[in-house]
């Protein structure tokens, strides 16, 4: 079995996920060699900790279901659809737009595998500094390779996948499902914008502050309404949501959602 | 309220009709006065937070329909927000410092390194300190402060060497550090604070705390002293707390009561003499009184108090429609003197600069800051708040502060999010 790649700070680090304690370097490369070996060990192993670690796994996912669907009929939510992530190159799905860090690094080579995918999911912008995933990262080893695991199951051919959970439903937030349907000006949300971006960068996450470009209209107003509603709990986002109309909200999402990557 | 798919669609020019109605203040929704000839042009003075996002905003978003020249003497804007992060020993020097490659290459702005040194506001004009001059349509100036001269006797410029204030950030800061690095074991370093209102509010208590983050790493027993003219200052429980926490017994400051209001220094022999009483110290950070920067007073666009009264809805000065006077040199209301609010009041300015110029969209202001300060390791803590334009002044609507007694984790993530946010504005100011 190949080590898992991680991001650490010092570049050297073994893990028991391993199964050897051998020091490795982290970083792409490392990722890129040890990652191909991997994909083809995955497979078989997935279909045993598919079962015996699943529900551990699976309520892990809990940390990126916000963001991501898995299973039967998933789809592109703020981030991407994660079927069959195994063994496709990072940033590669024609129909998702991604940030242009994630694409190069997969035209850089980047392959998801469980090697890399336990260093991006330990530290996301380590691995890929400017992804848009706003992610602190996973800080447990066990944690992570039980996520991967059950993720796992979803990749590769399966007939019998249990349906996508959805991401953030208005209900969840006592939200009037007609505020979803109101159409935003994103001329007006381009302006409106000039109060995030001194806060949030255009050009993907950066520590502490979440990257908020390219999401589903959806998401981005359910979100907004949480804070103001004070659902979610943060006081410099829930004072800014709190002096935005139903309107204006429609309209930052309807500007954020086609804003480009740019810094 | 309109329906995605829905017939009628919340237009732009529905809002901006009620939105006029709303506020017929508005100078910049009447309908564009003279438009100039070809071009219009606008002079910016001051690359710091307000100057380099204002002509950053105007150049972008006009699309080279405004012909945009910024004139900063410097051709490296270091930050003085970060900067005590700096002396604190948790930032690189470098990584203050930007330069002005990006706003001219990616957004045409012509930018002059020269001082601004006369202002003809008859014939609309700027004089610069090269020779020549740079006619305007619309001037913004953005100079920050200036320090109050004899507001801390026995103090001036002059001095600056022998007393460094490194409230402007550079050299200065520099100096400051490698001064308090020099300290002899046990020694005292004495700032002496400057009275309201002035740049940054918790500035000089955010740098206490970095200069104690030092000190008690290489010099355990020396002593801080702050001498203070006001009665209580920006976030004072939660500084106090974290003084207490991380460095106790360290910290000493002599309030008004006991004569932090009747102040003199000695440069020539360290001396600070407080209340008839000389103490002899280490390391002396004096940070006077101030006011606008002084271009602004040239423009004869500030009052008596020294700073420069605005209209809060387009931050054209009272004395001036064609000026607008940004940052801290702006007397505007109740936003404090920051790197964040400049930048926050330049976006307003430069729609409103637009609008005027180019007959562009323009929306109801909106303002808003928030200012981080970094106490100790991974403790992190932040004020802020949002603010409206009222005819009177830039009125404050909504705040919040952090409280004494959070957890560990939520000091982190604050700090955490003062490095995402000063990413993001140096990106929204340079980039
Ligand atoms: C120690 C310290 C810590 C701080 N921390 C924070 C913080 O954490 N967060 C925050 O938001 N703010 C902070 N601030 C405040 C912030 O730095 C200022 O409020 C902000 O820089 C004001 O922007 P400005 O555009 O008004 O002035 P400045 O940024 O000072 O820019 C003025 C520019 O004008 C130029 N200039 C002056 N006169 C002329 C002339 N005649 N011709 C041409 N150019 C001229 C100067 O060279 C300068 O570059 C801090 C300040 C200090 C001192
Ligand atoms: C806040 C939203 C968010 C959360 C939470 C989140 N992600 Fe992501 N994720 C994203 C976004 C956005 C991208 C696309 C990144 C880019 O383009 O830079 C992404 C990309 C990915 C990718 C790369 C997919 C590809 O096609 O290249 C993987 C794998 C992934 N996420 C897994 C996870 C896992 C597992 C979790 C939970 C531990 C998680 N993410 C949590 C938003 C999120
Ligand atoms: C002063 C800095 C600041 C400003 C200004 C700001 N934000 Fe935020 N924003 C944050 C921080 C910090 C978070 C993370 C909050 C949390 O942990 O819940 C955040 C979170 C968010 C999120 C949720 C991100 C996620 O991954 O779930 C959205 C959406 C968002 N902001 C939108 C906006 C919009 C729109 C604006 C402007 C109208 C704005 N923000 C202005 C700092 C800011």
């Amino acid at each position: 079995m190949t080590a898992p790649c991680t991001a650490s700070a010092n570049g050297l680090r073994s893990t028991k996920a391993s199964g050897r304690h051998r020091p490795r370097p982290a970083g792409l490369a490392a990722c890129l060699a040890s990652g191909l070996l991997s994909v083809a060990l995955l497979m078989v192993l997935s279909a045993a900790a598919w079962s015996a670690d699943a529900g551990r796994g699976k309520a892990l996912f809990d940390q990126c279901k916000r963001c991501h669907q898995v299973g039967d009929g998933a789809e592109h939510r703020i981030g991407p659809q994660l079927n069959d992530v195994f063994g496709r190159a990072a940033g590669s799905l024609a129909d998702y737009r991604y940030s242009q860090a994630m694409k190069a690094a997969g035209a850089g080579g980047l392959v998801w595998t469980e090697a890399t995918l336990d260093a991006f999911l330990s530290d996301p912008v380590a691995l890929v500094p400017h992804s848009r995933m706003s992610f602190a990262g996973m800080a447990e080893a066990d944690d992570r390779a039980a996520l991967l695991a059950w993720l796992g199951g979803f990749s590769g051919p399966r007939s019998d996948l249990p349906p996508a959970e959805p991401t953030a439903t208005p209900e969840e937030f006592g939200l009037d499902p007609r505020i979803l349907a109101i159409e935003g000006d994103p001329e007006y949300g381009a302006y409106l914008a000039g109060e995030c971006i001194t806060c949030h960068r255009m050009d993907g996450t950066v520590k502490g502050i979440p990257s908020i470009t390219g999401w589903p209209l959806d998401d981005f107003v359910i979100a907004l309404h949480a804070y103001k509603g004070g659902k979610r709990v943060h006081p410099v986002m829930q004072m800014v949501a709190g002096r935005l109309s139903d309107e204006e909200i429609a309209a930052l999402a309807a500007h954020f959602h086609r804003a480009e990557d740019s810094p | 309220m309109s329906k995605r798919n829905g017939e009628s669609g919340l237009n732009r020019r529905h809002f901006l009709a009620t939105a006029a109605a709303a506020t017929t203040a508005v100078s910049a929704l009447s309908a564009p006065a003279v438009l100039a000839q070809g071009r219009p042009r606008v002079v910016v003075v001051g690359g710091g937070a307000g100057g380099a996002t204002a002509a950053r905003y105007i150049a972008k978003d006009s699309k080279g329909a405004v012909d945009v020249t910024l004139v900063e003497p410097s051709r490296a804007y270091y930050t003085c927000f970060f900067s005590n992060l700096y002396i604190g020993g948790f930032r690189e020097f470098a990584s203050i410092g930007h330069s002005y490659g990006a706003l001219a290459a990616n957004h045409g702005i012509n930018v002059v390194h020269d001082w601004a040194v006369s202002i003809d506001r008859d014939a609309r004009s700027v004089g610069l300190a090269g020779g020549g001059s740079l006619a305007y349509d619309r001037l913004v100036l953005s100079p920050g402060i200036d320090f109050r001269e004899g507001s801390v006797p026995g103090w001036d410029l002059s001095q600056q060497n022998r007393m460094p204030h490194a409230y402007k950030a550079g050299s200065q800061t520099q100096l400051l550090k490698a001064q308090i690095e020099a300290m002899p074991q046990g020694g005292v370093y004495c700032m002496v604070a400057p009275p309201n209102p002035f740049r940054c509010p918790p500035g000089p208590y955010e740098r206490i705390s970095m200069v104690a983050h030092v000190l008690k790493q290489a010099n355990p027993t020396a002593k801080i002293l702050i001498v203070d003219p006001k009665e209580k200052f920006s976030k004072q429980g939660l500084f106090e707390d974290g003084w207490q926490r991380h460095y106790p017994g360290m910290i000493e400051r002599v309030g008004p009561d006991f004569g932090g209001d009747k102040v003199e220094v000695r440069p020539d022999s360290l001396e600070v003499v407080v209340d008839g009483e000389a103490t002899k110290v280490d390391v002396c950070n004096v940070i006077p009184a101030q006011q606008a920067g002084r271009v602004a007073a040239l423009a004869g666009v500030t009052d008596e108090s020294g700073w420069a009264p605005v209209v809060p809805h387009t931050m054209e000065s009272r004395a001036d429609a064609n000026i607008h006077v940004l940052g801290d040199a702006a007397l505007q209301g109740d936003m404090p003197k920051s790197g964040f609010s400049a930048n926050s009041q330049a976006k307003v300015c430069a729609m409103a600069v637009r609008g005027a110029l180019i007959g562009s969209s323009v929306f109801p202001p909106r303002f808003s800051n928030t200012c981080w300060s970094l106490i100790g390791t991974d403790d992190g803590v932040k004020v802020g708040a949002s603010y409206e334009a009222t005819d009177e002044k830039i009125a404050k609507t909504d705040g919040f502060i952090s409280k004494t007694g959070e957890s560990a984790e939520l000091r982190k993530a604050t700090y955490e999010e003062s490095l995402g946010w000063y990413a993001a504005i140096t990106g929204d100011m340079f980039s």
